[in-house]
């Protein structure tokens, strides 16, 4: 490997400067992929189709042509993410050879700031699930240790990621599946505010709480990848207007004056010994660098759990019913009418997790139960939001573990969801909040695992996120 | 005791906008199948809905013209069903916190006014179309998408005559308004009918709906089935099962299509994808400044421009004619006279034609054209009728050239009359003294000849002063 060791922001700066081709980075990109094909990152690649654009991209900075943001940076897209003429699978045999006849706005952007979509990333079944072990198509392994899950449902992301198969992909997070996969694999990504980035073109899951985030290796590539992404989308309503700075303007800020909030509930007994006391060293560190530290009371966070799992499977049950077999997708070879094709479709094309999502979604939906679960889950959401926004005129960031423990075993949690669920803990209530927060590693345990941190602000702070996030990752950076 | 029906009618009409209600598809009837088509109507992975202020304002104008409280804040709600017309397996629409709130309309039934109030107006989407073939069922997903106000009424008609009143009424406002085309073999208007039966002095029965009624003829065929069924029901000692009925315009009558029981649970949730709709009063305010003059008040108008109640409301029944009406005054100012014409041959015309197919395509112009050669005597009524039938196909027909064509100027010259009269009445004395006697149904005869000999040319009003200048 030559480049792929470095940045983002590294390799552009060298593309910029002639001393490598696009054409190399994507050459290399493949030649990486196929001696870590094992890990079972990607779901498809587009060899010819990236080395032509790259050569295109090559050629116009050559000739002095203008070109975008990230011209010739090789990236992947999660499998939910359409790109027009591509399969957007979303780990379902249901969509298997589902071919977008569109794009989504995100890959739009990235498209027209000259990226290279080189693949895309396997994933939990529609997003849903915590290990990257409910992918129809096999789950994807943890390139720190091959036995273990690299998270999810963001796992493929995260993985061709932290495995330098690219230098950034995109990820989504519904109630961690960024940020979890992050930690778990030792690379830095990002849940922005929701409405931050459209979501037009990304296959809904829970569509109140999902955001589209970058997963890359350094704090300023993911500064870097969300300008390009962020802002307005007049094909998705529930995008913000809010104006986009530029995120890497505040990186080299520092964190004197800043406030750190730390809020116990956080720091549960569910945390192991070591992301604890990694977590305990960062904060230390934050307050040597000339940081305030300030203790903050989230008394409703233990609740955001339940909410989310209420929520969550209430817009997935109605999302995905249009997974029918009637338009596209898998429609079972034999039915005898209508209702038995629906029935038969979808038992056949959906996998035990999403089943299990779509059962509950639509028990808490049903009349009778509406106002006992989705109603009360609706107005237990607004409690946590306060909380959150009182917390913020406290502190700029908070700060917490990404997740309790470290990666676990393939395996271990497949035959438990509520432990599996339990996962998502401390990440989930971000959704909830609809803030942004970005994990990033902190240090390792015993095992040589990454251990991930979780930094928060207050909606549309993104900024405040990476110029604490940077602070501490240029003054570790000889940890790693 | 006597038997009491009660009737409640839910209304879906399209809205006439350019484009779909949550994509920028085109909104047209009748295109190839599946050509007015995105990700977004099409329900693709990931596609999303963005609304469309157009069929707001729309549904909010129609809501002003019968007098709705406009809500400054309603949600679109998630209606979840499978069917394969529904591409989302959703529907669009609103449950909770509707646009529109109240109202109502004023009907009359053999001279018996009587209010009728609305519950709410809301805004939703259409589905798509099944077409099935012998090689098995298509969708068409062209109609899928289409903005649709749901207008629903109060339960406070009492019989088929009101009820048909009532949607007679609806539909002229939706079309003064100008929100929607109304037709009804497009399907773009659509009714269902909730009924019950209850003795005189009782609580109400259990309801039934009835579907698929796709014109008012067979709204009222359907009501008189339907209640006399209710009604046979209770008679024998049946109880009337609450259900979904089907209308078989053909056999006419209704059939169960579903129960209470295997009735859908909908689970309604507000849709994550669009945000709760805001509109302030300043806008409901600004879409009030384009409501166009409704039927009350150029009903007002024509009264105090000389016409008689009656006429007002025949041609104020409909935009249409009171459009026109209005066109033709302006070239022709004899408002009596206008209206004369047109609610006499006009009308005549019109009500040749099914309902849907009830247009007025004349120039009103050209008709202002045949109404003065008309009202100057320059033709006279059979004149005047003969050119019209020909204007009524021939929309660029020419009245002054047709006069001339067909020699139908009329006979003004009153020597030439006088010289036809004296021998009409020379060779008729018994007549002649039929008339002196006072007999003025006579004239008739005299006026009857005189056509007769001159082609029809002559003026009717000389021929009877010449007569009797002639007799005296």
């Amino acid at each position: 490997m030559k480049y792929l060791d470095l940045s983002l922001s590294e390799v552009l700066d060298l593309l910029n400067a002639g001393k490598v081709s696009s054409v190399e980075l994507v050459t290399e990109c493949f030649d990486r992929i196929n001696e870590t094909s094992d890990l079972n990152a990607l779901n498809s690649t587009y060899k010819d189709e990236a080395i032509k654009r790259a050569r295109e991209i090559d050629e116009r900075r050559k000739n002095g042509e203008s070109v975008g943001a990230l011209a010739g940076i090789p990236i992947v897209l999660k499998d939910n993410i359409n790109y027009l003429g591509t399969k957007t699978t979303c780990a379902s045999k249901f969509l298997e050879n589902f071919v977008s006849p569109y794009s989504a706005t995100c890959a739009e952007r990235l498209h027209a700031a000259d990226a290279i979509v080189i693949g895309k990333a396997n994933m939990d079944e529609f997003a849903m699930g915590s290990s990257n072990e409910n992918s129809a198509f096999g789950a994807v392994k943890n390139p720190v240790d091959n036995t273990r899950v690299p998270g999810g449902s963001s796992g493929g992301s995260a993985c061709t990621v932290a495995a330098r198969q690219c230098f950034a992909a995109l990820g989504t997070d519904t109630g961690g599946s960024i940020r979890e996969p992050s930690s778990f694999c030792g690379v830095v990504g990002i849940k922005p505010t929701y409405g931050r980035v459209s979501r037009y073109g990304v296959v809904a899951f829970a569509s109140s709480l999902d955001q589209v985030g970058p997963i890359t290796r350094t704090v300023r590539d993911n500064a870097m990848m969300l300008n390009v992404i962020s802002g307005a989308d007049e094909h998705d309503m529930t995008s913000s207007r809010v104006s986009v700075p530029d995120f890497t303007s505040k990186l080299e800020a520092g964190v004197k004056g800043i406030k750190i909030g730390v809020a116990k509930q956080f720091f549960t007994d569910a945390l192991s010994g070591e992301v604890r006391n990694a977590l305990d060293k960062a904060i230390e560190w934050y307050k040597n660098a000339g940081a305030e530290i300030v203790e903050i009371d989230l008394p409703s966070l233990v609740t955001a759990l339940a909410v989310y799992y209420v929520i969550s499977s209430a817009e997935a049950a109605s999302n995905l019913a249009r997974f029918d077999g009637v338009k596209y997708g898998r429609r079972a070879p034999e039915y005898t009418d209508i209702v038995d094709l629906y029935f038969k479709s979808r038992t056949q094309g959906f996998g035990a997790e999403v089943k299990r999502r779509i059962m509950l979604g639509n028990y808490v939906l049903s009349s009778g139960y509406y106002d006992a679960f989705y109603r009360k889950a609706k107005r237990v959401q607004k409690v946590i939001r306060n909380e959150f926004n009182e917390a913020f005129k406290l502190c700029d960031v908070l700060i917490s573990p990404t997740t309790a423990t470290t990666a676990f075993k393939l395996g271990e949690k497949a035959n438990d969801c509520v432990a599996m669920y339990l996962t998502d803990i401390f990440t989930v209530p971000i959704n909830i909040a609809g803030v942004p927060a970005l994990s990033m590693p902190c240090g390792k345990d015993a095992n040589g695992l990454p251990i991930g941190m979780q930094i928060i602000a207050k909606h549309f702070d993104e900024e405040t996120i990476y110029q604490v996030a940077n602070a501490f990752e240029t003054a570790h950076k000889e940890d790693k | 005791m006597s038997w009491k029906t009660v009737i409640g009618l839910e209304v879906h009409s399209e809205l006439n906008t350019k484009t779909k209600c949550f994509c920028g598809c085109k909104n047209e009837f009748g295109d190839k199948p599946n050509t007015n088509c995105c990700p977004v109507c099409t329900a693709m992975p990931g596609a999303l809905p963005v609304l469309n202020r157009d069929a707001v304002e729309r549904a909010i104008l129609m809501g002003l013209a019968v007098g709705c409280k406009i809500n400054n804040y309603s949600v679109f709600e998630r209606k979840n069903y499978f069917y394969p017309d529904l591409a989302k397996a959703y529907q669009i629409s609103q449950l909770e916190y509707p646009l529109c709130l109240g109202g109502g309309l004023e009907i009359e039934v053999d001279g018996v006014k009587k209010f009728i109030r609305l519950n709410r107006i809301h805004l939703e989407e259409d589905a798509g179309k099944l077409i099935h073939t012998s090689h098995g069922s298509l969708v068409d997903y062209n109609r899928g998408g289409v903005p649709l106000i749901e207008i629903v009424s109060e339960p406070d008609m009492n019989s088929a005559e009101e009820a048909v009143a009532y949607l007679e009424k609806l539909r002229s406002t939706l079309l003064y308004v100008g929100v929607s085309d109304c037709k009804m073999q497009e399907g773009s208007i659509r009714f269902d009918v909730n009924i019950s039966v209850n003795r005189e002095g009782e609580p109400l029965g259990t309801r039934t709906e009835l579907k698929n009624l796709n014109s008012f003829k067979a709204v009222l065929r359907a009501i008189k089935y339907e209640s006399a069924r209710q009604i046979e029901e209770l008679e024998a000692g049946r109880p009337i099962i609450q259900e979904t009925r089907r209308w078989d315009d053909e056999k006419g009558k209704t059939y169960t299509m579903r129960t209470k029981e295997d009735s859908q649970d909908y689970r309604y949730f507000p849709d994550p994808d669009l945000i709760p709709l805001n509109v302030t009063d300043k806008y409901i305010e600004s879409i009030r400044q384009k409501l166009p003059k409704l039927a009350p008040e150029r009903k007002k108008e024509y009264i105090s421009l000389g016409l008689t109640e009656q006429d007002a409301t025949l041609l104020t029944n409909e935009r249409e004619y009171a459009d026109f009406f209005e066109a033709v005054l302006r070239e022709l100012n004899e408002p009596k006279f206008v209206c004369n014409w047109i609610t006499a041959e006009v009308f005549k015309k019109l009500n040749a034609l099914e309902v849907d197919d009830r247009k007025i395509t004349l120039n009103p112009a050209l008709l202002a054209k045949m109404l003065k050669l008309y009202k100057d005597g320059e033709i006279n009524q059979a004149g005047a009728r003969k050119i019209f039938d020909i204007m009524w196909n021939d929309l660029t027909a020419n009245p002054e050239k047709l006069v001339n064509e067909l020699g139908l100027k009329q006979m003004n010259d009153t020597n030439e009359l006088r010289a036809v009269l004296e021998r009409i009445v020379n060779d008729n004395p018994k007549a002649v003294s039929e008339l002196k006697a006072g007999n003025e149904k006579t004239m008739a005869f005299f006026v009857g000849q005189a056509m007769k000999a001159t082609q029809g040319k002559a003026n009717p009003k000389l021929v009877a002063d010449i007569v009797r200048e002639l007799i005296k």
